[in-house]
């Protein structure tokens, strides 16, 4: 199949007597063979969709009002109303902490990693000798499995051979800096992980707002006298106002979304408890307690859903445009 | 003379300060994408020592002898052909079922704006922005008791089954396909189907050599990009499959780490075997691969 053109398809055979019909609205041209394709093609992924994430969206509303551990059926009386929201908040011990955690991988990719790839993007945007082999080594990271960043950093950080202490000289057991183990500092070595490979996914989602800027707005300003500076904060970083909130929303849902490296570094323990990895511990374990990783994963649902309403808002608008 | 140099340095003309400032700049891109590519750099370097010269001087030193022995064993020991087929046979039917499905429901979703179409371009696209952990509890329980007969599961179930790997892949694909094929569909010129239609074409017919090869450039973009996303992909094979050697080479190479890869040099040579792949895969579709993503942030 090479032919672009689009209009050589012509079966009639299959289509019935459709064209006869005068064409009144778009629906009375479907025949019913056409309703029924339709119908299929709406019909399954939405099923799928319906099956496979919304069901055990709402289920894992349900289950949250359980003390259900899988083993038995589900009656009556494993309802414990809020229960295991009380305990959540109340009485268990990692909850905050991760709470913590996420918000500190969330602030640092707001306050460093996004800034970072805008400014990467900004940078890149010109005719510049070379530019193609500075993205693809910002943009390399990205391409890279989280199991595999995860691998390449402990061996930057790895306590006695690795690379960072080996520069800072600090390798000997006395002054040797434990910098995934020592629940004080690892959150931040990972986020500087994750910071990594989120980088240059912005740059590129970026870049490709930049390129689609009309350059007249920046010829118009630079004649104007204005400085690059401010030709990016006063005409670039306005007109750029949708692509600025889809990084935005990037960027929260990639914080949530957080689980690969902490999990793959020591199981999301130890200073680096996540909510996702609260959920995945808590539900997937010997004690496998079901009804209350529901209500850590119901959490979960509630905070994504603020970054997912913007995204969705900004979609309708769009679309009703 | 050194006063006339001065003096016709002053005013200089305007290329020569722009071309200052663009060696400050490749000056400063440089020392950047150096930082950057160090980690990758010196996985590769401590992959490259054999472990007799890490083990006695260190992993921060300087060698005595470079090899590719670590790669050979790493591929040998832990079997790592076996877990790239693995990779394969789910990698391939998500990619092509994924592209299947939200190329026929973007259709069908952008034929007309209708309320019930946002709706339910909202609805692919929210539960494609869902965090994965929100939904296993069910998920894992959905997968055990979904009954599969004998030929696609070989233990009755859904759970630790290719089968339920790959479809797992294609449902929260198709939210982020649908969402990128919807926009790019409708930047296509209607009268192209108004013709079709006026010609007697049926929806089928319209969709399979109308708006589908026109969608070419985007359904390589998304092949390209939802082959690395599924190859890539650690947390599903880590919750649905069970058994150590039905699992995708990115989630095997951490279950093998104790197991076959004992010590940095050989798990880093590992890594990076794992990793080549879909580097090679980005070198050579840089730019579909950089197009599908952009594709959902802006239009066209």
């Amino acid at each position: 199949m090479t032919d672009l053109a689009p209009a050589s398809p012509a079966s009639p055979g299959g289509a019935g007597a459709n064209h006869i019909r005068p064409r009144r609205g778009r629906l009375s041209l479907l025949s019913r063979r056409d309703k029924v394709v339709l119908g299929l093609m709406i019909g399954v992924p939405t099923f799928l969709d319906l099956v496979f994430i919304w069901l055990p969206t709402l289920a894992s509303i349900g289950l949250s009002l359980t003390n259900w551990n899988g083993a038995t059926a589900l009656t009556a009386k494993n309802f414990v109303g809020l229960k295991n929201y009380q305990f959540l908040f109340t009485s268990y011990i990692p909850f905050w902490p991760a709470v913590a955690h996420n918000l500190i991988w969330l602030l640092f990719f707001v306050c460093v990693a996004t800034p970072l790839g805008i400014f990467f993007a900004v940078l890149l945007d010109r005719e510049l000798r070379g530019s193609v082999i500075y993205q693809n080594v910002f943009y390399l990271p990205v391409v890279l499995s989280l199991v595999i960043v995860g691998f390449i950093w402990e061996l930057q950080y790895a306590p006695t051979d690795g690379f960072i202490n080996g520069v800072l000289g600090r390798t000997g057991q006395d002054n040797l800096i434990d910098w995934l183990g020592n629940p004080a500092i690892n959150i931040w070595a990972v986020v500087v992980a994750a910071s990594w490979r989120h980088v240059g996914y912005i740059m590129v989602l970026y870049l490709a707002g930049l390129k689609s800027v009309d350059p007249g707005l920046r010829e118009a300003a630079a004649i104007d006298g204005a400085g690059e500076r401010q030709i990016f904060f006063r005409v670039v970083f306005p007109v750029m106002a949708p692509i600025n909130v889809i990084i935005v929303v990037v960027t929260v849902i990639e914080s949530l979304r957080a689980f690969d490296l902490a999990f793959i570094i020591n199981q999301g323990t130890n200073g680096l408890e996540l909510l996702s990895t609260l959920i995945t511990n808590n539900s997937l374990s010997e004690a496998s307690l079901i009804g209350f990783g529901s209500a850590i994963a119901v959490v979960l649902l509630t905070i994504s859903l603020v970054p997912i309403v913007i995204f969705l808002t900004r979609v309708m608008r769009d679309q009703t445009a | 003379m050194s006063a006339s140099m001065v003096a016709t340095a002053a005013p200089a003309p305007p290329r020569r300060r722009v071309k200052r400032s663009r060696m400050a700049l490749h000056a400063f891109l440089i020392v950047v994408c150096s930082i950057w590519i160090f980690p990758l750099l010196w996985a590769v370097y401590i992959s490259l020592r054999p472990l007799g010269d890490t083990a006695l001087h260190g992993d921060f030193s300087l060698p005595s002898t470079l090899n590719f022995q670590n790669f050979i064993d790493a591929w040998n020991q832990a079997n790592l052909p076996y877990y790239y087929l693995n990779t394969l046979i789910v990698a391939v039917p998500a990619v092509a079922i994924t592209l299947f499905l939200s190329s026929m429901l973007a259709f069908a979703l952008t034929r007309a704006a209708s309320r019930f179409n946002l709706f339910m371009l909202l609805l692919f696209t929210a539960g494609n922005l869902l965090p994965p952990q929100v939904i296993i509890v069910p998920l894992y329980t959905l997968y055990l008791h979904i009954p599969i007969p004998h030929p696609l599961s070989d233990n009755g179930i859904l759970y630790d089954q290719y089968l339920g790997i790959i479809l797992i892949h294609v449902v929260f694909q198709t939210g982020f396909c649908v969402f990128v094929l919807s926009n790019y569909m409708r930047t296509l010129p209607h009268e192209l189907t108004e013709a079709a239609i006026v010609d007697g074409a049926g929806i089928a017919t319209i969709y399979r050599h109308v708006i589908l090869p026109l969608c070419r450039p985007a359904l390589a973009a998304l092949a390209t990009l939802e082959f690395t996303f599924i190859y890539n992909d650690f947390f599903w094979a880590l919750l649905l499959i069970e058994t150590g050697s039905k699992r995708p080479i990115t989630s095997a190479l951490n279950n093998l780490q104790g197991q076959f890869f004992t010590n940095n040099n050989l798990l880093a040579a590992a890594s990076l075997l794992v990793a080549i792949p879909t580097v090679i895969v980005y070198l050579i579709f840089r730019r579909q691969f950089v197009r599908g993503l952009t594709l959902g942030a802006t239009k066209g």
